[in-house]
């Protein structure tokens, strides 16, 4: 029983992770239909800023914050100089556009920074909570507690707020929401901005877990892709739902049957959802939503 | 018609001055080298890089070998053994080098022996894999110290412990993988049995339900993690959190500060198998070795203001048997070089000391490895290791 609750503790924490990573790629989707694939280095940007400004002596808290500032810069920059000028081209070359932007976040932050791993304190310590003949670090409830409060805040954003139905307005029918007053170049700005200071929150409460470096983005970013699929794109709750889902099954798998095939029977199960439920668990059809 | 002369009297003059210029420049000993400078496995080629322009450069200082000055020719692979084996035939067929100091990667290196065979030109690789030098190539050398002899040291370290059942948890990365083939090759000799083994992703972030398995296996009595990067980090801190107490051995692929500073106080306690240049403060002055890592962690970090690695050491160690063969030869004659550089005996480097054979063109042996044990966030070397 103490075994079953650690696998389950340790497919919490690695969930957790992926479902924060996940949540980045929902609202540049919901607003442009674009899915973000330079999202991991926003958190990998978010990590490393963090750790390098502690590095040069800035307090962590002042330190986060100017993480949290230069990644919204960069995801803002993102969208003036290599997508908002590619405006029209088909999503499918926007994405292309993405994962160029990926590589090259990724070179320049092997010259800026550097090419080691970096690690942060914990939030509460590095103390292992026991429970039940089982372990969990606090850094892992703080990710999970994160990625709660990241889904409850989207969620009010758009249900509630008039920005909010801007961008599900702007990701329906561009041409109809400017007609209707909606400054769409804001609109896909502002959720540029807010995928990046989600990915670079990730990035902070995920670094004393996994650890950080330059390179840190590309294999979270698929992970954190994967969940966003499984759970359905766009839906902030499928987002995490995904995540969890995914660390738990490879907990689980890497627990009773053998660590060798973890990724492989996580993957397998997405691929069966989405045969299945092509929209991900969560997902609504374009159809549906117009 | 006049234009067109004076046109081809300008020509010949450039064409003299460029050829004066190659003439001049052939008069140096060419020594070529492609490394992995960027790409994955850059934390390989960078600090080899630098220590070759650094040498070099202090060599020709002081003179050059044999009264000929050192000409250095980079290539950088990028980490890709395709490239690698490119610029080995560029190094060969345009450059026309002397003898080769290179090969950040097993990979590149395996790509690049045919090419070196052929040409007959001595090949000093700085490449970790045993099969560089099994079966041994007549013109192939190799200055790192093998996985196996890691495993070897790690096992007779256990042995003296009186701890001889084992679990095994390593990465998939490919350090981690090809000495965890070693280590599994090499127990029963050692008389070591693996009752369990692991294995984990390059990028998990997890290791707690390996653990936990291994932690439930009855009979282990200690744990080894052959892995590379920040997998051992992370394997290190889940088994603090899972308050496992059994000792723990990570290997050589780790042997740096930055690994404790990311494991943390969990690091306590774990012991594992370093070469001497990590420790270099903390080996005894009668240590032959001292002298050596002492000056070159010195000189390394002056002129390039980083801290050393072994890979720098490796790529030091090339050069200096190289250019020692050379100064026995009295020549730079490609021939009477390689069977210099396989008589080297007794030569001090940063990886161990160096005696070669006709069947060994390593020539370490477990004594180029230290056991250390990480103690209140620092190196301490196990006595008697």
């Amino acid at each position: 029983m103490a075994e079953l609750l650690q696998f389950v503790f340790s497919g919490l924490t690695v969930g957790a992770i992926y479902a924060l990573v996940a949540l980045g790629f929902t609202l540049i989707y919901n607003a442009s239909d674009i899915i973000n694939f330079a999202q991991g280095e926003f958190v990998m940007l978010g990590g490393m800023t963090t750790v390098f400004m502690a590095l040069a002596g800035v307090p962590l808290p002042l330190a986060v914050l100017i993480a949290i500032v230069v990644t919204t810069g960069v995801g803002l920059a993102l969208h003036r100089l290599a997508i908002e000028p590619a405006r029209g081209a088909s999503p499918v070359a926007l994405i292309m556009i993405t994962i160029g932007a990926s590589v090259f976040l990724r070179g320049v932050a092997q010259i800026v920074f550097d090419k080691r791993f970096h690690s942060l304190p914990a939030l509460f310590g590095a103390d292992p909570i026991q429970f039940g003949g089982a372990a969990i670090l606090p850094q892992s409830l703080v990710v999970l507690a994160g990625a709660a409060v990241i889904v409850v805040l989207l969620w009010l954003f758009v249900e509630r707020t008039l920005l909010g139905k801007a961008v599900i307005a702007t990701a329906a029918n561009r041409l109809a929401a400017r007609l209707i007053g909606v400054d769409t170049r804001r609109i896909v700005d502002f959720s540029f901005v807010v995928s990046a200071a989600i990915g670079a929150i990730a990035g902070i409460l995920i670094t004393p877990i996994t650890l950080t470096s330059y390179d840190a983005g590309t294999l979270l970013a698929l992970k954190g892709f994967a969940a966003a699929m499984l759970g359905g794109i766009g839906s902030p709750l499928g987002a995490v739902v995904g995540g969890l889902l995914i660390g738990m099954i490879e907990a689980l798998t890497a627990g009773y049957i053998s660590s060798s095939y973890k990724d492989a029977v996580a993957f397998l199960i997405i691929l069966v959802v989405l045969v299945v439920m092509p929209h991900g668990l969560f997902g609504r059809s374009k159809v549906e939503r117009v | 018609m006049r234009a067109m002369q004076h046109f081809t009297v300008t020509a010949a003059i450039g064409l003299c001055a460029l050829l004066g210029a190659g003439l001049s420049a052939s008069a140096e000993i060419k020594i070529g080298t492609v490394l992995s400078v960027t790409g994955p496995a850059s934390f390989l080629g960078d600090p080899e890089k630098k220590t070759l322009e650094i040498y070099v450069e202090e060599i020709n200082a002081k003179g050059g070998v044999n009264g000929e000055k050192l000409q250095l020719i980079v290539y950088d692979d990028g980490g890709n053994a395709n490239n690698a084996r490119t610029f080995a035939t560029r190094l060969v067929e345009e450059d026309k080098i002397v003898a080769m100091v290179g090969g950040s990667t097993t990979g590149a290196t395996l790509a690049m022996i045919p090419v070196f065979e052929e040409a007959n030109i001595p090949f000093i690789s700085l490449a970790g894999a045993i099969q560089i030098i099994e079966p041994v190539h007549k013109w192939v050398f190799k200055t790192p110290h093998t996985d196996k002899m890691a495993c070897e040291k790690i096992f007779a370290d256990l042995k003296t412990r009186k701890l001889t059942t084992i679990a095994l948890i390593s990465g998939t990365d490919a350090f981690g993988k090809s000495m965890r083939d070693q280590c599994v090759a090499v127990a029963p000799n050692a008389g070591i049995t693996i009752v369990t083994e692991e294995s984990y992703g390059p990028r998990d972030s997890d290791m707690t339900p390996q653990l936990t398995n291994i932690r439930n296996k009855a009979g282990v009595q200690a744990v080894v993690n052959p892995g590379f990067g920040q997998g051992p980090a992370i394997v290190t801190r889940n088994y603090n959190q899972l308050g496992i107490k059994l000792p723990l051995y990570q290997s050589h692929g780790v042997a740096s500060k930055q690994f404790i500073e990311l494991a943390g106080p969990a690091a306590e306690g774990v012991r594992l198998p370093a070469a001497a240049l990590l420790i270099a403060d903390k080996l005894p002055n009668k240590d032959p070795q001292k002298p050596v890592v002492v000056n070159y962690t010195r000189t390394y970090q002056q002129k390039s203001g980083q801290a050393v690695s072994t890979f720098g050491g490796h790529a030091y160690d090339g050069l200096m048997i190289l250019v020692q063969a050379m100064q026995r030869a009295k020549s730079a004659d490609k021939a009477k070089v390689r069977d210099e550089i396989e008589k080297t005996k007794g030569y001090i480097g940063t990886g161990g000391i160096v005696n070669m054979s006709p069947t060994d063109h390593m020539g370490l042996d477990l004594s180029a490895f230290h056991m250390l044990e990480i103690k209140s966030g620092d190196w301490t070397l196990v006595p008697g290791t």
